[in-house]
């Protein structure tokens, strides 16, 4: 029996091999979402604060408004260990190239949240100067806009980057 | 005010406004003013606050740079105002007298293309290395790309009508 | 059978090599201020050469500025240095008010007083927080973002905005003081002497801290002046040069404050100071408070050059005050019109030029302001202390060890945004 009822990834094959998928499918989908579950639970951010955005983005991680509550206090150093991007002000042209190569030296899976309107577009500084949107160089998942945005803001971008994730665990 | 009657002794090109006094010096005579300011014990300016440059296009001499001085012994201001012509967008470097003058006048190439000779070490500060023209001058444009957003679009300040 | 490696190397001679290391540190690094990059030569852990590298933050405020009007200036320069948001803002003003032969009025220069001294507060407690995480003092980090959180509060009550509040303007401030505000900030006054008390206790006394910054990063005074060094790097070397005192602006020369001076021109010596600044800015806010209990005008009565909108507090923030838009959209055609000139247009300010310097928490930040006569500004320049103090980096860190390094830096205290610009 042709099986063009099923999804997308599904079609071209036999039944034989369509049941199987499916099998395998019902074990992966809770793999997915403990998955899921246990990176949205424990990112790291890497630390790319570049200007006021940087302040609020410390004042978020300190004690009145508090990431860890979200296990992203521990801001890494070294993005080899990071695998969330924060991208916390305006990006100028001569700090494109070392952003872009912060975002490769990270390791899969990697996500980025870009905050503030000056990094999301350019902000208040139409100019030659500033890197107008970072998505230009990187892959944005979330937008936070502001100027800068409140601790609130942020944590409300962050929370949508965890359902992003939770809903995304890609184990195929 | 006395600061100005002192300085005028030596730069005749003297003018008091809002409080401030300004000089005009020659581009030849500026490191020995600034040698001669420096140590006249009853004006002693030893701190150079701020250099700088603002272009006038269409004026002659173009790049009009201007010296901060203060005297933190005596607590005055001065500033000494030099111009540089457009075809000869040259000036002397005073780092030899003034030390802090050094990364001032790598900015003011930066932005104006002014070249100071003597610098032990001019090349861009602010902008990448590889970047071309000098984004300061009044012909060059602001830069950025337009601002889309649901099918209109809005240039950038210096471009809308 | 181990060989030794040398031995197996035709080209060696049987010395020990000497060879310098060079290593880049930033510009993305925990421990620099912002986007600092410094290209260190190291030969094992000594620095042998040392250079800053900025621009990493090159904003391009000040060729915005030209093509955006005077009043539309103050939001720009206010990202500028941007842990000192009304100090930028104040030194704008007050050279666009000499320009035009303006004096805001005294209620608003009290104000601009009170904020300012706030502004202080905040970003040295930002520099205690920032300074005592990179020298591994990770709870001052907590500490100093806490009480910084209550001067916030303060600044949102105030002006609407945490950061980069454009408060500051031509001819005065924007809005007056909201009901509430005078009792928090007493209520504040209260809390910050003894969680000062606490900061110095948990780190003068401290050995690390002693070890860490004491005979570390000196400046002697001929080189800080030869440098341009300004703010506590020059007074830790026991020059007493402040804007506040040598050149008063604001209403200052009222005031009764000291100016904190060191001695030992070392990192341990700045980070006195700035205690020592700390609480005297604690005592000017509350002369200020005794002030502000005269009602009064906090923006000049010249239509010309006000702002023509009154900003109130409203059910969803600080807006544009209901009755002020009654009266414009439905009552005066000419206030509209008006309204709208200023808006769009702006001041008009006669042409020349003006230098104000101001005293911000890094030193002396000046605003070179040009003007040609128009509705735009012809040049802005903004002088910023962070920008001439890192010049003075490699004279502090050559010679000393790599960990010397970000306790200099740490202690010059310097802001990429105003660095950069």
């Amino acid at each position: 029996m042709p099986v063009e009822r099923l999804e997308g990834f599904q079609a071209g094959k036999t039944a034989d091999e369509a049941e199987e998928d499916v099998r395998r499918g019902i074990l992966l989908t809770s793999l997915d979402r403990a998955v899921g579950w246990a990176r949205k639970q424990s990112m790291w951010p890497v630390t790319f604060g570049l200007a006021c955005c940087a302040i609020e983005m410390m004042a978020t991680g300190a004690a009145r408004y508090d990431l860890s509550r979200w296990g992203m206090e521990l801001f890494r150093a070294s993005p080899r260990q990071a695998d969330l991007m924060i991208v916390a002000g305006r990006v100028s042209q001569k700090m494109g190239p070392v952003l872009r190569q912060i975002y490769d030296q990270m390791p899969e899976p990697k996500w980025v949240i870009s905050m503030g309107v000056c990094a999301s577009a350019g902000g208040m500084f139409t100019n030659y100067a500033i890197v107008q949107g970072v998505d230009t160089i990187v892959p944005v998942d979330v937008y936070v806009p502001g100027c800068p945005p409140r601790p609130e803001m942020l944590m409300f971008g962050i929370l949508t980057l965890q359902e992003k994730v939770r809903s995304q665990g890609r184990f195929r | 005010m006395e600061l100005a009657t002192r300085v005028r002794e030596r730069l005749p090109e003297t003018i008091v406004a809002r409080d401030e006094v300004t000089s005009v010096v020659a581009r030849e005579d500026l490191v020995e003013v600034l040698g001669s300011l420096r140590e006249d014990p009853e004006l002693a300016f030893d701190l150079l606050s701020s250099l700088t440059a603002t272009d006038w296009p269409g004026r002659s001499p173009r790049f009009w740079l201007s010296y901060e001085l203060y005297s933190v012994a005596h607590r005055h201001r001065l500033r000494l105002k030099v111009g540089v012509d457009e075809d000869d967008p040259r000036a002397p470097s005073v780092t030899a007298l003034y030390p802090t003058a050094d990364w001032h006048e790598r900015e003011t190439y930066d932005f104006y293309g002014v070249r100071f000779d003597g610098h032990p070490d001019l090349r861009r500060i602010l902008l990448p290395d590889d970047w071309e023209g000098h984004p300061l001058r009044k012909t060059e444009e602001l830069g950025g790309v337009d601002t889309r957003f649901k099918g209109a679009s809005v240039p950038p300040v210096d471009r809308r009508t | 059978m181990a060989r030794d490696l040398d031995a197996m190397d035709p080209n060696a001679t049987g010395e020990p090599r000497q060879e310098t290391m060079v290593i880049n540190m930033g510009p993305q690094h925990p421990s620099t201020h912002g986007v600092l990059r410094l290209l260190l030569e190291l030969d094992g852990e000594t620095v042998v050469s040392c250079r800053p590298i900025i621009g990493y933050l090159h904003t391009g405020i000040e060729k915005n500025c030209e093509y955006r009007t005077w009043q539309q200036g103050v939001t720009f320069v206010t990202r500028a240095d941007y842990l000192s948001p009304f100090l930028n803002e104040l030194a704008y003003c007050l050279a666009v008010e000499r320009l035009m032969g303006v004096e805001a009025p005294p209620r608003a220069q009290v104000l601009r007083v009170l904020f300012s001294e706030m502004n202080r507060i905040a970003s040295h407690l930002v520099w205690l927080a920032t300074s005592g995480m990179e020298l591994g003092a990770v709870s001052i980090m907590l500490f100093g973002f806490r009480e910084r959180e209550l001067l916030l509060d303060i600044f949102e009550m105030a002006t609407g905005l945490r950061m980069n509040h454009a408060y500051i303007r031509i001819g005065g401030v924007v809005m007056d003081l909201p009901p509430g505000a005078t009792e928090k900030i007493v209520s504040f006054l209260d809390i910050l002497p003894g969680r000062i008390r606490e900061y110095e206790s948990l780190l003068a006394t401290n050995p690390i801290w002693v070890e860490r910054n004491s005979g570390v990063g000196v400046l002697s005074a001929e080189d800080a002046i030869a440098l341009g060094v300004t703010g506590p790097a020059l007074r830790a070397a026991g020059i007493s040069k402040d804007v506040r005192k040598d050149e008063p602006y604001s209403g200052y020369e009222t005031y009764e404050f000291e100016v904190a001076t060191g001695d030992s021109a070392d990192c341990f010596a700045r980070f006195e100071i700035r205690l020592e600044e700390m609480r005297q800015s604690l005592g000017i806010i509350q002369q200020c408070l005794d002030r502000l209990e005269e009602p009064g005008p906090v923006m000049v009565e010249d239509p010309k050059v006000r702002w023509p909108a009154q900003l109130e507090v409203g059910p969803d923030g600080i807006g544009n005050s209901p009755a002020y838009v009654k009266h414009i959209m439905e009552v005066s055609m000419e206030a509209l019109i008006h309204h709208f000139k200023m808006v769009t247009e702006g001041v008009k300010v006669p042409g020349g030029e003006v230098y104000q310097p101001v005293e911000s928490p890094r030193g002396e930040l000046g605003m070179y302001v040009v003007s040609d006569g128009e509705h735009r500004p012809y040049r802005v320049r903004i002088r910023d202390p962070s920008f001439v103090n890192l010049q003075a980096v490699p004279r502090m860190v050559e010679g000393s060890l790599v960990a010397d390094a970000i306790a200099v830096i740490a202690s010059l205290d310097p802001v990429m945004g105003g660095a950069d610009r």
